[in-house]
């Protein structure tokens, strides 16, 4: 008890429940861990999303991942990777209470947040500008690519496709507009398989039919569909829009947005410790809280090689 | 903070008397609101629970009073929709999840490691802070639509309802972020203050409860918080992910939900479990039995937990070969659940049984959780599942675990700590009455509830055929006599506070170590430094019949040496 009182008085960065920094240095760290622990998880729901429509529909993400632009992908990884060295070297400036070159780093690395940022804002607007967005509000008009499949057979797609722009839907706004466009894209392979019928679809009478299954939950048709897709959707360059396109760049959105938010709560703990760095906190060599942030960053980047490896670099 | 707290470690150093204690070291609603004290925060959180606790209890009364004859009675289709959605989500994400942690927890924890707070007092308080957030998210539900899609929130209904499931399920997912701060803050505080002399296995076993519920509470809550923050996106957005009109996929939902909410009924009744080791031993006067066992058994049903998930999708168009392996699996969920229950009833063996109060809970508890448990084997077997998929069963099954289990040892530790939390004894013949109550309405409520639905009544309708009524109506009135039980016991709790005989450090006769401060202790809980033995060694201790409470035969035997700390 004496000792508590004691060291309390000498270290002002001790809280008064524990017994030595040591200690309370220990119990940050392992709370950070379980934290970052639970951060994966978080986006392990994300990359279960993915592997279950990855492995029900590769063809979508073939398809997909060509509209993704891998060199400002790779120029983001290695604007992160960089961050993650300067962090590191921050928390080493912090142990040897190098403060002027801690707060340097500190700004090279939150500079690089931007950076990353800027890029992402960059991809985003490519793809808003092409319709190229999450499943409702998919509508893509990209000049070379997509409209091989709306120029195809019949109007019953032409149709559709003028619906999903256009008509009021009964639904959730354009959700079910989305549906027409989905369900008109995939006529040639999906439907059959749904409807179990061997009859040609997309004649105008058994459009709103196929508007009907397309209804079907995915799960009903398993990975037995893409056998049946296999002749349509193998292209090594980008070919007809597979069935369900839709579902890649919302995942996109998805991962690559929440990661984003991500990004932004790193920035605000940067700009945190910068300003704990100039009102001198770290002066007694208390680094306790740059070290927390450095893992939280480390675990942030780790998180977007992977997407980059998962969204971007497919085959 | 740190200045404060040292002012008041002087203070407690002269001042043994009762009126100096962490209820009166501060004045004032901010004092409590901005407090990091682990006791005033648990406090806090009883306060916020049990309200809950009272809201959830007059749905599920209005819900009950619905069915008491077919047709309307006393709401329309709809209301009734909303009524039993809003009964399942208060009460399980607002009560039942932090209830035995977050309030019985928050407060035991550290007094039980001889601690001066949890490792993490400022998390601890964003904690209560999220719970509010997310508790008026929910609430703010009611007003602009309330939500009838059930607790479980299941797609596609959930991603075309009318109703305000934004704002619920938004509430939800930051209550989630309570949730997984407490289990952090818990699994940090136990991994790293446990006092001289605690090892492992020489911790009490509700500490290994809480221990393992944190690993639940960490590992499966983030899944829940994706999954709620995709079904808003559904909502707000179309993102397509769930919903089938875009291509999504309604039983992804399913099993996200359920990766998190199967664990989740463990992170209900682990602590629940946790108490009634504690209970146990302390009103059998008699050392723990099996304690390796029970505390493995914690563990083993944290890691079970997260296999068993299938089970509520048997019916969902699953693979044969998956039923069955989750099948499986849920039996061997019983093993552990066993194990414990066998070894509560050997510690009872030759033991000198006191009938007080908790102790009445912790017999209830025993007699309920084993129907409940055991019917959850009716629902693991697949062929039996089939049938009873949806019924009444189920509702009755869930209750007898989650009630009869949880809430019933909840309700055991409440009596056990409350002298320690406010320094009163409540009157021990009307928390008897109180208990007789609540187990004979309770029995009544939802043991119709197994004849029913096992004739097939479905649950979750409004409607039914007259051949239900008088089941539905004893059930009824079964849950107007747990009303009552709950009242009664409102009662003698808030008038003990005021008038209820002062209570000394140890009424109970129990060896863990917060006991050994004053009840209600001082702001910084021990004005020694402890070192742990067994908890469980009652014999340590004898009756002092002057104090009316227990005190140590060898009152050295716990305390460290002077300047011996580490």
């Amino acid at each position: 008890m004496a000792g508590h009182s004691h060291d309390a008085h000498h270290d002002p960065d001790l809280a008064h429940h524990f017994e030595s920094a040591d200690q309370q240095f220990q119990s940050a760290k392992l709370g950070m861990w379980i934290f970052l622990a639970t951060e994966i998880l978080f986006f392990g729901g994300l990359f279960v999303a993915y592997s279950v429509y990855r492995s029900n529909h590769p063809e979508i993400f073939i398809y997909g991942h060509h509209f993704l632009d891998k060199g400002l992908g790779a120029l983001n990884t290695v604007v992160l990777i960089f961050s993650s060295f300067t962090i590191a070297w921050a928390v080493r400036a912090a142990q040897l209470r190098q403060i002027k070159l801690l707060k340097l780093l500190l700004v090279a690395t939150i500079a690089c947040a931007f950076v990353f940022l800027g890029v992402k804002y960059v991809e985003y607007s490519t793809k808003w500008k092409h319709g190229l967005l999450w499943a409702s509000k998919y509508d893509p008009h990209v000049e070379d690519h997509g409209e091989a499949p709306h120029g195809g057979e019949d109007e019953a797609h032409g149709a559709a496709e003028m619906s999903a722009e256009t008509a009021p839907s009964e639904g959730n706004g354009g959700a079910a507009a989305a549906t027409t466009a989905a369900g008109s894209a995939g006529t040639e392979a999906g439907a059959e398989i749904d409807s179990g019928t061997q009859e040609t679809p997309g004649t105008p009478e058994t459009s709103p039919a196929g508007e009907e299954r397309s209804n079907i939950p995915v799960a009903a048709e398993g990975p037995g569909g893409l056998a049946a897709d296999d002749g349509t959707a193998d292209h090594d360059e980008v070919g007809d829009e597979p069935r369900k396109a839709q579902i890649f760049f919302s995942i996109y959105f998805l991962m690559t947005g929440l990661h984003g938010i991500h990004v932004i709560g790193g920035i605000v703990a940067m700009l945190w410790l910068l300003r704990c760095a100039f009102r001198g906190d770290f002066d007694g060599g208390h680094f306790t809280r740059v070290d927390m942030v450095a893992l939280y960053w480390h675990v942030v980047d780790l998180i977007w090689i992977y997407l980059f490896l998962l969204l971007y670099l497919i085959h | 903070m740190a200045v404060d707290t040292l002012t008041v470690n002087g203070a407690v150093g002269v001042d043994h008397d009762h009126r100096e204690s962490y209820l009166t070291t501060g004045h004032g609603i901010l004092s409590w609101l901005f407090t990091l004290d682990h006791k005033r925060i648990g406090v806090m959180y009883l306060v916020a629970i049990l309200t809950s606790f009272f809201l959830g209890g007059v749905f599920a009364l209005l819900v009950r009073t619905e069915l008491l004859t077919p047709g309307q009675t006393i709401m329309t289709a709809d209301a009734y929709n909303k009524m039993f959605t809003l009964h399942g989500a208060v009460m399980i994400f607002l009560f039942i999840i932090p209830g035995i942690p977050a309030a019985l927890g928050n407060f035991v924890l550290p007094l039980m490691l001889g601690a001066k707070d949890v490792a993490l007092p400022r998390l601890n308080l964003t904690s209560f802070w999220f719970w509010m957030i997310g508790a008026v998210f929910s609430l703010v539900s009611i007003i602009v639509g309330a939500v009838d899609t059930g607790w479980t929130f299941y797609t596609p209904y959930s991603t075309t309802t009318s109703t305000a499931v934004i704002s619920m399920t938004l509430g939800v997912f930051i209550l989630g972020f309570s949730s997984i701060f407490t289990g952090l803050n818990f699994i940090v505080t136990i991994h790293k203050m446990r006092p001289e002399g605690m090892t492992w296995f020489k911790m009490p076993l509700f500490l290994w409860g809480l221990y393992s519920t944190a690993i639940i509470q960490v590992l499966a809550t983030p899944v829940l918080g994706i999954t709620l923050l995709l079904l808003i996106a559904e909502r707000a957005l179309g993102v397509g992910i769930f919903d089938p009109t875009l291509g999504g996929d309604p039983v992804l939902y399913q099993h996200f939900f359920w990766f998190y909410s199967h664990p989740a009924v463990y992170i209900m009744i682990l602590p629940a479990m946790g108490i009634m080791s504690e209970l146990m031993s302390v009103f059998s006067h008699k050392h723990i039995f099996g304690y390796r066992f029970i505390a493995w058994s914690s563990i083993a049903i944290a890691i079970f937990s997260f296999l068993v998930w299938g089970h509520h999708m048997f019916t969902s168009g699953q693979s044969g070969l998956t039923n069955m392996i989750f099948s499986a699996l849920t039996f061997s969920v019983a093993i552990p659940s066993a194990v414990k229950v066998f070894n509560w009833l050997a510690t009872m063996y030759k033991g000198s049984i006191e009938l007080a109060a908790p102790m009445l809970y912790a017999l209830s508890f025993l007699f309920l959780f084993a129907i409940g448990g055991l019917t959850g084997l009716f629902l693991g077997a697949l062929s039996t599942d089939v049938h009873l998929h949806d019924t009444y069963f189920v509702v009755a099954h869930f209750h007898y675990v989650m009630f009869g289990g949880t809430v019933i040892a909840f309700l055991g530790g409440l009596h056990y700590w409350w002298p320690k939390m406010f320094g009163r004894m409540y009157s021990e013949r009307w928390a008897q009455l109180a208990a007789l109550l609540v187990f004979v309405g309770f029995n009544l409520t939802f043991f119709t509830q197994f004849v029913m639905g096992s004739h097939g009544m479905p649950r979750r309708y409004y409607n039914y055929l007259e051949e239900f009524t008088r089941f539905h109506q004893a059930s009824t009135v079964g849950s107007y006599v747990l009303g009552l039980g709950f009242f009664i016991m409102a009662g003698y709790l808030i008038h003990s506070l005021f008038r209820g005989e002062r209570a000394s450090a140890n009424p109970w006769g129990a060896a863990t170590l917060e006991w050994e401060t004053s009840s209600p202790p001082p702001a910084n809980n021990f004005d020694r430094e402890l070192i742990a033995g067994d908890p469980y060694d009652l014999e340590s201790l004898r009756y002092e019949p002057a104090i009316k409470g227990w005190v140590r035969k060898d009152p050295t035997s716990i305390v460290a040496a002077e300047g011996g700390a580490t």
